[in-house]
């Protein structure tokens, strides 16, 4: 068996370099094509590697909010947008609004070309939300957790504890709003649901309290020998290297950033975060269970998102001296848009972790293991 | 190994005005490596503020004052943080659920052990242990959310056993269980204490399941506690299982606590009760249907949860639904109500389909007290909730509030329905249905983190409701308070009906779902301590004259 067919988790990180690539590729675009293909390639390799856990089913849900994102964005430039084009497909009843008012605008005529370009931008925010959604699928936000360094790894476990938390307020929320229906009141509409917040929220503040007494009696933030000093020291070097990375993020893809802030912040953070994981990692007591190994397949996996992305870059710098490329990236809303070669081969590459990384080990087990039949009659 | 030196713990005041009473008082007392000590108290006698005084938790987590010394293994709690004490004392809440950190079952074993910084190694070898040692290996890879009850609890002892603690803890382990998983978590229990030696303290309600387990018990009353062996703290105990009531009874000396003892001793008991029957509640045969559920199947997503149920279910009958966790006790009770609309079959509650109708009216015909009564509260006074209770089943002014002081006058008007005690706010639920009057009456888990006496009330409103023409359906695992109650027995296993018939008959069927009477006196019938001694006052009254 080689080590492709081997059952094992992958490392969550090599899942999130090769998500969130993807998902950076796709702001680069507005070419419909493109981002279908994004999204194909995302939804190929979760149907092929989502583990049977609750969480791999969380991509469907994503699917949807994509399918939200894309209706909000049209329907607000159907009601509010400006028309914008020449072919015009239905007349709306306006309402002239007053003249300091003159960037507002309800209603009125609807283009074709603006709704196009409502929906494409919609697709855009729409593949990222989904893409995202893939690595959440694909590795459980605590799985992340264990990668996460020693200095962060407190902060990194509230930010999981309160996503954890949001499905459990759903379940909640729909449990106590049957209980209405128990007193007699009606159970739906607006007024059925303003009443849960207050037996919700104390039922989320009751699960946190125990929660915490639970992780406190089991040795989480034990004191290790690390000074206090140098604990400060290190999770005020992680926060600036973050906030570093970040506006070098958004520098390098704002296409109209000082070229000061991209590159060199982004470069200079990484290089702070790394030297506060070693001054941290040097002397802690937290030990890691199993942790997951970056093997080829990881390499793999993350070099496919990589590449992805640097084709969409190489693209998007090509686009800004050669006509042809800018309208691959972004077609006119009045022609069919066009699918370049170079979009197959990313597609292709993107889509090479569906086959490069290993299947997910089953968490169902045998379901009827210990589940002793108590009636004997 | 544990040792309290004159512990006294008080609360913080949440307001100035009035003193905070002590939650603990002057508590001294030692517990000795190797032993099983087990912790009972009626509800709110501070028994989980006592547990949670042995981590740390009371006063490091809680806040309060903390007067005397608790050490553990030498190690004063006031110097130790729980999470500095974390490598000695492992601690069980409550719920398991709630205390999960990770998604895997794997994960969540070795979670202790990653925070105390122990070799990657090691703690492979020890979840591998572990695993074997509560039985889990099948599990290993599954979600924590997916497993069963048992399961979660048994999962919840490996996690804090991984870190190799001297002393466990436990916060009712058994009381969510059903009587199989029960026994899965106890028999797990009683290896880790013989074959490791660990100091095992915990806290239950649930004293037939556990008390032959106890090396000894302490008793709390009032936040004080009397310390001592089984037998001798049994005998005056006011909470007491029924095979202590049944010893007592017979005037067994010495009194037996396990049933294998009390079985040897019941020779004599068996056959002066040879030859009479046991007294049951009869219900007349010509009484109104109330429910009627035919070929009912209901399903979640591709989950068929109930198969093939039909059920008649006439005035004055208490049913009990029996079955493990998981068998679809609670969605039948939801298909009762309304909420679940059924995929197949029908559900009519005097003629009419209660997921038809609207909500108003359904709580005149049906109403359901839910496994977490909290859920059905809203107002922030018991006063006000029994006012919004009046309005909403139209009923006149006054009556929800005169039904709560005729179950439990010790309720006060002004507390907010959160505050009161498990056993209270079952009761303020309980008014809140019974008020609109529902002649088919539904209660999830009724029981569930009650203590003896609370039971006993509950019974008798109950069988006072049954007496005046109700018909009563309710899950439960409680097999003693079935055998006390029910007049029949539906016992569910995956998803359909395995037994349907009167309590005597299914209960005494299987030896898990018996209760300790039945087991006594096999094979003679009686269910209660209760018939037993109504059986021998009839009996010598037959022979004085």
């Amino acid at each position: 068996m080689s080590i492709f067919q081997r059952t094992r988790w992958l490392h969550p990180v090599a899942w999130w370099i090769w998500a969130l690539s993807l998902a950076a590729a796709a702001t680069r675009v507005t070419n419909p094509l493109l981002l279908g293909l994004l999204i194909t390639a995302a939804a190929i390799v979760v149907a092929r590697r989502k583990p049977d856990a609750p969480w791999g089913k969380s991509f469907e849900f994503f699917l949807v909010l994509g399918l939200f994102i894309i209706v909000i964005r049209v329907v607000f430039q159907v009601v509010f947008g400006a028309a914008t084009g020449s072919q015009l497909l239905i007349s709306l009843p306006g309402i002239s609004l007053p003249s300091w008012m003159s960037g507002l605008r309800i209603g009125g005529p609807i283009m074709l070309e603006s709704l196009l370009g409502a929906f494409y931008d919609g697709l855009r925010l729409a593949t990222i939300a989904i893409v995202i959604g893939a690595a959440n699928s694909l590795a459980s936000p605590s799985r992340l957790l264990k990668a996460i360094p020693s200095a962060l790894y407190e902060l990194g476990v509230s930010v999981v504890v309160a996503l954890s938390f949001i499905p459990q307020l759903i379940s909640d929320a729909v449990r106590i709003r049957d209980m209405r229906r128990l007193r007699g009141r009606r159970n739906t509409g607006l007024r059925a649901y303003a009443t849960l917040a207050i037996p919700v929220l104390a039922g989320a503040l009751d699960r946190s309290i125990n929660l915490a007494a639970s992780m406190d009696s089991r040795g989480y933030g034990r004191v290790n020998n690390q000074s206090s000093r140098s604990r400060r020291l290190v999770v005020g070097l992680l926060l600036s290297s973050i906030v570093l990375i970040t506006v070098g993020l958004f520098g390098l893809f704002t296409s109209d950033a000082h070229p000061l802030i991209g590159l060199p912040s982004l470069s200079i953070g990484v290089g702070i975060a790394v030297f506060a994981m070693w001054h941290s990692g040097h002397n802690r007591t937290r030990t890691v269970y199993r942790p997951d190994a970056w093997t080829l397949p990881e390499f793999l996996v993350s070099a496919a998102g990589v590449l992805t992305l640097g084709i969409y870059l190489w693209a998007d710098i090509r686009a800004e001296t050669d006509l042809s490329f800018w309208s691959q990236l972004h077609p006119a809303l009045n022609q069919w848009p066009s699918l370049p070669l170079w979009g197959l081969v990313a597609f292709a590459i993107s889509l090479t972790p569906a086959f490069t990384s290993p299947p997910p080990p089953s968490t169902l087990g045998s379901i009827n293991d210990s589940q002793k039949v108590g009636a004997g009659t | 190994m544990i040792t309290f030196d004159h512990v006294t713990f008080t609360y913080p005041q949440l307001n100035s005005s009035d003193a905070q009473e002590p939650v603990l008082k002057d508590i001294s007392l030692e517990i000795a490596a190797g032993e099983l000590a087990l912790l009972v108290g009626a509800t709110g006698s501070g028994k989980t503020t006592f547990l949670r005084s042995i981590n740390g938790l009371v006063p490091h987590f809680s806040g309060g004052y903390l007067n005397g010394r608790v050490s553990i293994n030498g190690r004063n709690t006031q110097d130790f943080a729980p999470r500095e004490l974390a490598d000695l004392v492992g601690f069980v809440p409550q719920d398991p659920l709630t205390g999960f950190v990770t998604d895997l079952v794997e994960d969540e074993l070795a979670y202790s052990m990653e925070s105390l910084g122990i070799d990657p190694q090691t703690m492979r070898r020890r979840v591998e242990e572990t695993l074997d040692l509560l039985g889990l290996a099948d599990l290993r890879n599954r979600p924590l959310r997916s497993l069963s009850g048992g399961q979660q609890q048994r999962v919840a002892i490996g996690s804090v056993l991984t870190a190799h603690p001297e002393v466990l803890v436990l916060d009712e382990p058994t009381s969510a269980l059903d009587p199989g998983a029960a026994e899965e978590v106890l028999a797990a229990l009683h290896r880790l204490v013989h074959d490791l030696g660990v100091t095992v303290v915990m806290a239950e309600h649930r004293l037939e399941r556990v008390v032959q387990y106890a090396d000894s018990i302490l008793m709390m009353e009032h936040g004080r506690i009397d310390n001592g062996t089984p037998s001798s703290i049994m005998e005056n105990s006011p909470i007491a299982p029924p095979v202590i009531h049944l010893g007592r009874l017979a005037g067994w000396n010495p009194l037996p606590v396990s049933i294998r003892d009390a079985r040897r001793s019941a020779g004599p008991l068996r056959s002066s009760l040879a030859g009479q029957r046991p007294h049951l509640r009869v219900v007349p045969d010509s009484t109104p249907l109330i429910a009627r559920v035919r070929d009912l199947d209901v399903g979640y997503g591709q989950r068929t949860v109930l198969r093939d149920i039909s059920i008649d279910a006439n005035a004055g009958e208490i049913i009990a639904l029996m079955g493990r966790n998981g068998s679809g006790k609670s969605t039948l009770l939801r298909a009762l109500i309304g909420l679940h609309n059924p995929s197949v079959g029908t559900v009519r509650i005097n003629e009419i389909n209660p997921a038809k109708m609207p909500a108003r009216e359904l709580i005149h015909h049906v109403g359901l007290v839910p496994q977490e009564p909290s859920d059905l509260f809203e107002a922030q006074s018991v006063a006000l909730e029994c006012r919004n209770s009046d309005s909403d089943a139209g009923c006149e002014a006054g009556s929800t509030r005169a039904l709560l002081a005729l179950m439990a006058p010790e309720i006060i008007d002004s507390t907010h329905p959160r505050d009161l005690s498990e056993g209270q706010q079952l009761i303020l639920a309980l008014c809140i249905v019974v008020a609109a009057k529902p002649p088919l009456l539904l209660l999830d888990e009724p029981t569930r983190g009650l203590d003896y006496p609370t039971k006993g009330k509950l019974a008798d409103i109950l069988r006072g409701l049954g007496e005046t023409g109700h018909c009563v359906v309710m899950a439960t695992h409680d097999v003693e308070l079935v055998a006390d109650l029910a007049t029949r027995v539906i016992m569910l296993g995956d998803s359909e009906i395995v037994a349907d018939g009167s309590t005597g008959t299914v209960i005494t069927g299987s030896p898990m779902f018996a209760p300790q009477v039945a087991k006594i006196l096999a094979p003679q019938q009686w269910l209660t301590v209760h018939q037993v001694e109504r059986a021998l006052n009839n009996r010598g009254r037959a022979e004085t004259p």
